[in-house]
């Protein structure tokens, strides 16, 4: 059975209500959905015996610079036992981004939320340790944000005196 | 030595470190448990990583790598240049196999485009790709035994893949950042000469790699400092994120030229080298053998490899041959409009990963059909197996922690992007 | 024609102190190899059985600052890692000399982005700029050999703080 028709089939039978939204563009499959239920539906995605997604390979965020749902955030899974990827993703809003964390279901997920935070300073409600990644501590900016410049702005990181 | 005071460990990594009561203290080491600070310049850390460990005695109670010393804003970069300016920032990413990571990132772009490169530079990119492989295992073994106390193989790793390079000369005119693929081909054709060299390579390899082996499987120090070290086991590794060596190390059976072959890697022979034990020794053993398997798979290029162009036929999206550039019109317009404005791909978004010497490389492109990137996410192996270190490090003495880090064999370039 | 033929004539050889020290100086500069990123590569293949920088009395790499006399830069700076860069080279004793191996570290080089130091020259005093991306060991050797250069013309008075003797005026002359 193709994988696409598979999810909705499984989802639909799970979590009657939520809606999902499944497209695929040069033959990968990304399933979309509201994020209050990213735990449950991660859960299920990993632990259901038919797809068995039991690697998350990573995960990121996309700013996409406008003012209704700024950031979505980005999973990308893989079945080691199936052999296939599925991207999940979930919209979040401008003010204040936050998501319920993943890394209960793989703990591989930690640092990769880790680094989201620090690029996009999205927070990852239930983490365990919600640190930067790259930057220092003292860093205020999010870099991977748009709204911050290539080059930095003056001044903002430290130098060693001469 | 000098004394770690307060200052220099910021206080979010000391309660990352302690993750319960305890009376960790930065004056008395005798009486107490004890933090200790390894890197960023320490010659065992394989570039700029730190590591602060929590001691009690000699024995690691807890670990926190501390990433982000050779942090370059390669994603922030990516969005600011077009597709074919940014080939040559992925030679940095894992610089000890550049033209691996050239054709990662080339077959990602390759992909949101929509064309293929032809049959015959596709060959060549499997042989450049398995090139790179060996040259950064022997980097990889050679820096391991010179981690628990073997110089000697050091050097004659080295040697090796010193003709390696020697042949990228020839291939490409640069011996280290080759930036050798484009989008949609090969930069230049692979000469005669180079294919003379690579064969004579293969032929003697295999002898060197026996010395090599000889040395370290018969050696006790080696084999006991790192038998038993550092076992992760198969639950762990899939949980953990880990990949590559590391992962096939601790018996998992996933190769990405297997699971979802890209190139002609379903047209070769080769086998994936498993080692259930999850141990240092392991991951070495993994490591040696897939040396093997790729001069078996280069030996097949080889001989498999046809005649024929090495840039794709699509002249909006591949750049024109340089001397038709100077003669003809209509390449000189496609070249203008493909240098100054990028090709403008569909809008959407595309994850393309293909298995490097280090693990899963992975480019994830968001496309809006601009000449530049939206967003560029580059999953990178190092990164991933660095995430396993903490949890493979527990319980073991602080000289083991050296061979670990040797063992997964972490390139700080990708792992801080 | 070695220093004994010369003594055999003459029994001596004639000398500056300056000449005599920055000579002994000049063949056996032990780097500080502060590999951060690609160019440390390139730096492991100079050391290696083929380029071979025992050549040039430099083989001793050690990792301690305390015992080096000139600092191989080599990667990446980014202002993260430039505290750390800085320290090492406070610890170094004088006299030291430093070698910016790369473009990167020479000038930011093709990372025009947020997190990299365009230069460290904007914190560390440079002697020595290499180009290349990463630079060939040969080049890496060529840097070495215009060091030394450097090493042997430097008067060792210039390291120390012994103010300069005045001449002494003599009565009637």
């Amino acid at each position: 059975m193709e994988i696409k028709e598979k999810l909705e089939k499984l989802l639909t039978e799970q979590f009657p209500g939520t809606s999902f939204e499944i497209t695929e563009f040069r033959d990968e499959v990304t399933l979309k959905f509201n994020r209050s239920v990213v735990v449950p539906v991660c859960e299920f995605l990993k632990n259901n015996s038919e797809l068995e997604y039991n690697q998350c390979v990573d995960v990121t965020a996309i700013d996409w610079a406008k003012k209704k749902n700024r950031f979505t955030v980005v999973y990308h899974l893989f079945s080691i036992k199936n052999k296939n990827r599925l991207r999940v993703s979930c919209d979040l809003e401008e003010h204040e981004p936050h998501i319920n964390t993943v890394s209960s279901v793989w703990k591989s997920a930690n640092w990769y939320e880790r680094e989201t935070w620090d690029m996009y300073g999205i927070k990852f409600d239930g983490h365990p340790d919600l640190r930067r990644m790259y930057m220092s501590e003292e860093f205020e900016y999010h870099p991977l944000r748009k709204e911050y410049p290539l080059m930095g702005i003056p001044g903002d990181q430290p130098l060693p005196k001469k | 030595m000098e004394r770690l005071t307060k200052d220099d460990v910021h206080p979010s990594i000391v309660k990352a470190l302690l993750d319960q009561e305890t009376n960790v203290t930065f004056e008395d080491a005798l009486e107490n448990e004890m933090i200790l600070n390894m890197g960023p310049q320490h010659p065992a850390t394989h570039g700029v990583l730190r590591v602060l460990l929590r001691l009690d005695g000699e024995t690691v109670v807890a670990a926190v790598p501390e990433l982000g010393y050779l942090h370059r804003g390669y994603e922030k970069m990516a969005e600011n240049m077009s597709y074919y300016e940014y080939l040559p920032h992925t030679d940095r990413l894992d610089y000890i196999a550049p033209p691996a990571n050239n054709t990662a990132f080339s077959l990602a772009v390759e992909k949101l485009y929509g064309i293929e490169a032809p049959p015959r530079a596709q060959w060549i990119r499997m042989i450049m790709s398995e090139l790179s492989r060996m040259t950064s295992h022997l980097v990889a073994i050679g820096a391991l035994a010179m981690d628990v106390g073997a110089l000697t193989v050091f050097l004659w790793a080295l040697r090796e893949r010193e003709k390696i390079l020697n042949t990228y000369d020839i291939i490409c005119g640069a011996r280290f950042t080759t930036s050798y693929t484009r989008i949609g081909g090969v930069a230049a054709d692979m000469p005669d000469e180079a294919v003379r060299m690579i064969k004579e390579f293969l032929d003697q390899f295999d002898d060197k790699l026996e010395e090599m082996e000889n040395m370290l499987n018969t050696n006790r120090i080696f084999v006991e400092r790192l038998e038993g070290v550092g076992v992760m086991s198969r639950e762990d590794a899939i949980s953990l994120g880990a990949t590559g060596p590391t992962l096939r190390g601790s018996g998992v059976e996933h190769d990405i030229r297997r699971a979802s072959p890209y190139m002609y890697y379903d047209q070769v022979d080769f086998n994936i080298p498993v080692y259930n034990e999850g141990d240092s020794l392991a991951r070495y053993f993994v490591r040696v053998d897939e040396l093997r398997e790729s001069v078996k798979i280069i030996y097949q290029c080889l001989d498999r490899m046809p005649k024929g162009d090495i840039m794709a036929n699509s002249p909006k999206k591949v750049l024109p041959r340089k001397t038709e550039i100077y003669t003809k019109m209509e390449e000189l317009i496609h070249d203008f409009m493909i240098i100054n404005f990028g090709v403008k791909p569909p809008v959407g978004e595309v994850y393309h990963s293909v298995e490097n010497p280090k693990g899963e490389l992975g480019f994830y492109i968001v496309s809006k059909g601009e000449g530049h990137p939206w967003k560029m996410k580059i999953k990178s192996p190092s990164f991933s197996n660095l995430q396993t270190l903490g949890h493979l490090v527990k319980g073991h003495m602080i000289s083991d922690v050296v061979a670990i880090i040797g063992s997964i064999d972490p390139v700080m370039g990708e792992a801080d992007k | 024609m070695g220093l004994e033929a010369k003594l055999q004539n003459e029994g001596f050889i004639t000398s500056t102190i300056d000449a005599l020290v920055g000579w002994a100086r000049e063949s056996s500069v032990w780097p500080m190899p502060m590999g951060i990123s690609c160019c440390a590569i390139e730096m492991m293949a100079t050391a290696g059985p083929k380029y071979d920088i025992s050549r040039f009395g430099s083989e001793v790499m050690r990792f301690t600052p305390r015992q080096c006399d000139v600092m191989l830069v080599a990667g990446t700076v980014t202002y993260k890692m430039a505290h750390v860069v800085r320290k090492i080279y406070d610890q170094m004793p004088d006299p030291k000399w430093v070698i910016a191996m790369g473009v990167c570290t020479s000038t930011g080089g093709m990372y025009r982005s947020y997190p990299v130091v365009q230069g460290i020259d904007n914190f560390l005093p440079v002697d020595i700029y290499l180009a290349g991306c990463p630079p060939r060991p040969d080049n890496l050797l060529h840097a070495l050999m215009k060091i030394q250069e450097k090493i042997k013309n430097t008067k060792a008075r210039e390291f120390q703080d012994i103010p300069l003797l005045e001449p002494v005026k003599i009565n009637g002359n």
